[in-house]
């Protein structure tokens, strides 16, 4: 028996620790069910050993690179800066030009989000970080930070840059954190396609590409547009910018969706600085609040600018269009007022009924029923009663009124009604006869 | 004549390394492979600590030694990604075994052993992870281009042989 395992020794001891080794992957595979999600406290233990082990050296060859680097561009590598501030101050000026632009719709936006009980987040602290290592493996795309649980970060934060996305923290120990990025295999993101506004589920693969696979065909779905956080997946909030859409192919392992590949917004590759998205808040953060209502003032004084310039070319114009009237109006005839003939004849002349003076007829000799202005009011007619004599312009003394003493008066039966004669009119043909029920 | 031969070349060619150079190499393998790829993401295609494995195992000669310093340094690359802890391990395990189980029939030191076995492993590593992931860990999405492997493999040998010579002023005969 000795001699067995004398003979067989180096194998025995190979398969003892490969068999070590698959029941160890056997216990952690069987835990986390979810994937990217962060490992067991024993798992976390081993890796917070190795951790400790290497991120040390790390920090301290990161912090020589990074003192020497900014050491030269702080101190000594300081040519072209006025011309660098110039350019950035002139950046300013037009961003909040823009930004003005934007500040209308952006409120109402928060108006309409607010009369729909819309739950929106909003990034309200961030914590800045270093990126002091990576895996060292290309099967396993993470990186580590120089910042960890005592500087209040949690499995699950979200880690972006200025530019995109860049990952979430998986595991994260007091001093150091590891972000698996998105383009990890284990990774996943939910995205909305920004014009299309299409949802899907972002991922990443074995390449080190960020892909979407779940869609079936969409003939709107181009190369080129843009990709945004959907904020369903509880870790990136709404509207981070992920990155474009590369190609849109089917995809051939699982028909009939389409393969559709990402051209990541952060430079995945090349990480120095991020921003860990520590906590969110339902209103926007009070920078954001006040940068908004400096983008609504400056909108208001872009608009009263705007307003004024248009009224004066409106007055210019006015004045131009008035003299040219003028000029019209001494050549031609025009119409005169007969009750007002000082009033001003011009065409152009401004008068409060619409389309000019309206000329009066000239008075009859011999009024009717069918003269102009003979005819009661429409309000003072009632259905089924005799016409009544018309007051005249004539003679307005003799028109038909009420009697003084309507209990005198006696009801007539209904008859054709007679043509009105001005000179007597009778008092019974009046409509205005109260009716006793 | 033949027996007393292979084990004089056996016992003349074994080597073991000062503890510090067993320690501090390996881990500066790891800590510059977790380093280079920040600055230089193109350098994320060297396995660094693959390359002192398979120096390691095959100077010394050892399969025991050569498994468990496999292991070691396997293991340790592993806690540093997001894999299970043991996939880098069990496949560098296997390597070091069979470099040192190598080493002990071939010369180690001509430069075109070393080209081949460098060369040999790499594929062999890839080949054994792509086991382990796709048949022991069930990823079935996991997939390897060979194309690149084959380029992977062709990089790391040439990257091997200077860090092979200059691990050799290391060695302390037995």
């Amino acid at each position: 028996m000795e001699s067995f395992f004398t003979r067989f020794k180096n194998v025995l001891v190979l398969v003892a620790i490969l068999l070590a080794q698959t029941i160890g992957l056997a216990v952690q595979v069987r835990r986390p069910v979810e994937s990217g999600a962060p490992d067991s406290s024993k798992v976390t233990l081993l890796r917070y050993w190795a951790v400790s082990t290497v991120t040390p050296i790390e920090r301290f060859v990161h912090a020589i690179g990074y003192n020497l680097r900014h050491g030269w561009s702080n101190y000594i590598d300081l040519r072209h800066t006025r011309q660098e501030n110039r350019d950035l101050q002139e950046q300013i000026a037009r961003l909040r030009l823009e930004q003005a632009e934007f500040a209308e719709d952006a409120m109402q936006g928060h108006r309409l989000q607010a009369l729909l009980n819309f739950q929106q987040h909003y990034v309200s602290s961030t914590v800045a970080a270093q990126v002091i290592g990576t895996s060292g493996n290309d099967l396993s795309r993470v990186i580590y930070i120089d910042k960890g649980a005592k500087d209040g970060l949690k499995p699950d934060d979200a880690v972006i840059t200025p530019d995109g996305i860049v990952g979430k923290l998986r595991d994260v120990f007091p001093h150091t954190s590891q972000v698996l990025l998105i383009n990890d295999q284990t990774s996943g993101a939910g995205v909305l396609l920004a014009s299309t506004r299409v949802r899907a589920i972002l991922r990443g693969s074995t390449t080190g590409r960020i892909i979407i696979n779940n869609l079936t065909p969409d003939s709107r779905i181009k190369p080129g547009e843009e990709v945004l956080t959907s904020g369903g997946d509880q870790v990136y909030p709404r509207g981070l910018p992920v990155g474009t859409i590369e190609s849109v192919d089917p995809d051939l392992d699982h028909q009939p969706y389409t393969l559709i590949k990402l051209r990541s917004a952060a430079n995945l590759n090349q990480l120095e600085e991020v921003l860990v998205i520590t906590s969110t808040q339902p209103t926007l953060p009070a920078p954001a609040q006040k940068d908004l209502a400096v983008a609504s003032l400056t909108a208001d004084a872009q608009a009263a600018a705007k307003q004024l310039a248009a009224q004066q070319a409106a007055e210019a114009a006015e004045a131009a269009a008035r003299s040219a009237a003028q000029i019209v109006a001494d050549r031609l005839p025009s119409l005169h007022d007969p009750d007002h003939p000082d009033a001003p004849a011009t065409p152009g002349a401004t008068s409060a009924i619409p389309g000019g003076v309206v000329p009066k007829p000239l008075p009859t000799n011999h009024p009717d029923r069918y003269s102009p202005g003979s005819t009661l009011p429409a309000a003072d007619l009632k259905p089924g009663a005799a016409n009544p004599v018309p007051a005249t312009t004539s003679s307005p003394s003799s028109s038909p009124s009420v009697p003084a003493d309507p209990q005198t008066t006696t009801p007539e039966k209904p008859r054709k009604p007679k043509p009105p004669t001005s000179e007597t009119p009778s008092p019974t043909s009046t409509p205005q006869q109260p009716q006793a029920f | 004549m033949a027996t007393r031969s292979y084990t004089s070349r056996r016992e003349l060619e074994q080597h073991s390394f000062p503890p510090a150079v067993a320690i501090l190499v390996p881990l500066a393998a790891i800590v510059l492979q977790a380093l280079l790829p920040r600055p230089f993401p193109r350098l994320a295609i060297l396995d660094l600590p693959l390359i002192v494995t398979v120096f390691f195992a095959v100077s010394r000669r050892n399969p025991v030694a050569g498994t468990l310093t496999g292991a070691a340094i396997g293991l340790l690359q592993d806690a540093l990604t997001n894999q299970p802890i043991g996939v880098n391990g069990m496949a560098k395990s296997v390597i070091g075994y069979i470099a040192a189980s190598i080493g002990i029939q071939v010369d180690v030191e001509n430069l075109t052993t070393r080209v081949l076995i460098n060369f040999g492993f790499f594929l062999i590593n890839s080949f054994l992870l792509y086991l382990i992931n796709r048949h022991l860990l069930g990823l079935t999405n996991f997939h390897i281009q060979w194309l690149h492997e084959l380029i992977r493999a062709a990089i790391n040998t040439v990257v091997a042989l200077p860090i092979f010579f200059l691990l050799d002023n290391t060695k302390q005969r037995e």
